[in-house]
């Protein structure tokens, strides 16, 4: 299935995603200039940033979708330059991805379109496939009634359940969200944070995300980088960012949403902080 | 299955063509008493040029213009980001059985509308130029070899791999928004067409210099 154990780098390295210098143009339109970011093994990592910053492209070349012009990046201890074909389909079951409109297959039910990575890359019988399918569509918090269902006959925030669930597909130990809550009514979105948090507490993956969300930055991630100017402008916890002087980041924690959402986690979420703090940390760099 | 529903459309077209073709040649044969060369007039215009043209443009137009929205709104929604992360590759899942299935439907389709052209002939010859249909058929037997049929079905199999590698192409090449889509699959027509057009030209010389 995953074949993490056959994966000679498995067990060797310390960060899930390592990017270095890395360069991305189009035709004459500079995205990324030199740009560096690591993300830890186990932490739930976001990127931020304006318009044309850049984050969906930095999100493509962690997927192998798209090729900086320059630059090495290093994923899950593998490097993507040169990587052979194999390699790259070894890599791409470890990693799960949810896209923004959900990317859900329109021919498929929401069952087969979960059970899809499976029938690709398991040797399972359909039975089993379709087993693990509804514990994927139940551990995203959807109804059993769902599974039959097509992409087109389900609302936005379904829809982005379902995708969840398919990048859960496979047990990636990288989990990639493109705007999980964007599109999605205050009262979904939030049970998105909460999933997200469960689905981490269960089994620590990796999670790196782009949003915009503010509840979903100071609830839910432990770590930030705010893109700007081709670069990484800043990395921290959002109380350190939220410090910071830059005017590119001030834009994002100014405002009235911004402090609403700060306000909001300073009575909310000490009690989860001081939880984590006394537990030993999983997503610690070693 | 695309090519079944087109039957209707590509029947009525190659009829009238070729009715056309054997009224318009039947006023010139007249002229010269030649009636009966309206056999050959109808079978090697059928057979070798209109009808593999006019079905590879009806077909560019509705199965080439229907790959591109496919694909062009699987790219849109993101589908065809969510198959490669998968790890299945798009050429093979949505390019390949469309090249299998129209390198198949079009050669039987252009058959269809030989078979059905070549009958429109015959009636307009025996009401326009008293060719009766058991001479038109004796004469069509002798006179317009196998090799004609072949060398209009060879034809009509290029053209079915253009249509769909063209299709899936401007798919393929669509950008971000249901706009676009629209835009892509206007040009995989018109690029198409305008292919299968020149590609027929370029048939015709190789031919002639090939002495078929």
């Amino acid at each position: 299935m995953t074949d993490i154990q056959s994966t000679p780098q498995a067990a060797s390295y310390d960060y899930a995603i390592e990017m270095q210098q890395v360069c991305t143009r189009f035709g004459d339109k500079v995205v990324h200039e030199g740009l560096d970011l690591q993300i830890r093994r186990g932490e739930i990592f976001a990127i931020v940033g304006g318009s044309g910053s850049g984050k969906s492209t930095l999100l493509r070349e962690m997927i192998l979708l798209h090729t900086p012009d320059s630059g090495t990046v290093k994923v899950l201890g593998c490097d993507l330059a040169g990587i052979s074909d194999a390699q790259a389909s070894s890599l791409r079951q470890r990693c799960g991805v949810m896209f923004q409109k959900g990317g859900l297959f329109g021919t498929l039910t929401v069952t087969e379109n979960i059970g899809l990575p499976l029938r690709e890359h398991s040797e399972l019988d359909e039975a089993s496939i379709n087993d693990i399918a509804a514990w994927k569509l139940s551990l995203s918090g959807l109804k059993p009634e769902s599974a039959g269902l097509y992409p087109a006959e389900l609302s936005g925030g379904m829809l982005k359940r379902a995708a969840l669930a398919r990048a859960l597909a496979l047990d990636p130990e990288l989990l990639f969200l493109d705007e999980p809550t964007a599109g999605l009514d205050p009262a979904s979105a939030s049970g998105l944070d909460t999933l997200l948090r469960d689905l981490h507490a269960l089994y620590q993956p990796t999670i790196v995300m782009i949003t915009h969300d503010l509840d979903l930055l100071w609830q839910v991630t432990h770590r930030v980088a705010v893109l700007g100017e081709g670069k990484v402008l800043a990395v921290g916890t959002m109380e350190e960012l939220a410090k910071l002087e830059h005017p590119i980041i001030r834009d994002y924690f100014d405002g009235a949403r911004g402090r609403a959402a700060q306000q909001q986690v300073h009575s909310n979420e000490k009690r989860s902080n001081e939880k984590r703090a006394t537990q030993e940390n999983p997503w610690k760099p070693k | 299955m695309a090519g079944f529903e087109a039957l209707p459309i590509v029947g009525v077209t190659s009829f009238l063509l070729g009715i056309v073709i054997a009224y318009q040649g039947a006023d010139q044969l007249k002229h010269y008493g030649a009636n009966i060369f309206v056999v050959e007039l109808v079978g090697y215009a059928m057979l070798r040029e209109f009808a593999p043209l006019i079905t590879a443009i009806i077909i560019a137009g509705r199965s080439g213009s229907a790959y591109a929205a496919q694909i062009g709104t699987m790219v849109v929604t993101e589908e065809i980001d969510a198959l490669q992360t998968i790890g299945i590759k798009p050429i093979e899942l949505l390019v390949l059985p469309k090249l299998v299935a129209l390198m198949l439907a079009l050669p039987l389709l252009t058959l269809f509308a030989d078979l059905v052209g070549v009958t429109g002939g015959m009636l307009m010859a025996s009401s326009q130029l008293d060719v009766g249909t058991h001479e038109f058929i004796d004469r069509f037997a002798t006179e317009i070899p196998l090799k004609t049929l072949l060398i209009g079905l060879g034809k009509s199999l290029v053209f079915a791999a253009v249509i769909v590698i063209i299709g899936c192409y401007q798919g393929f090449r669509t950008k971000g928004n249901a706009d676009s889509v629209g835009r892509q699959t206007t040009r995989s027509v018109v690029q198409a067409i305008f292919i299968v057009i020149v590609l027929d030209a370029v048939f015709s010389i190789i031919f002639n210099l090939m002495g078929l």
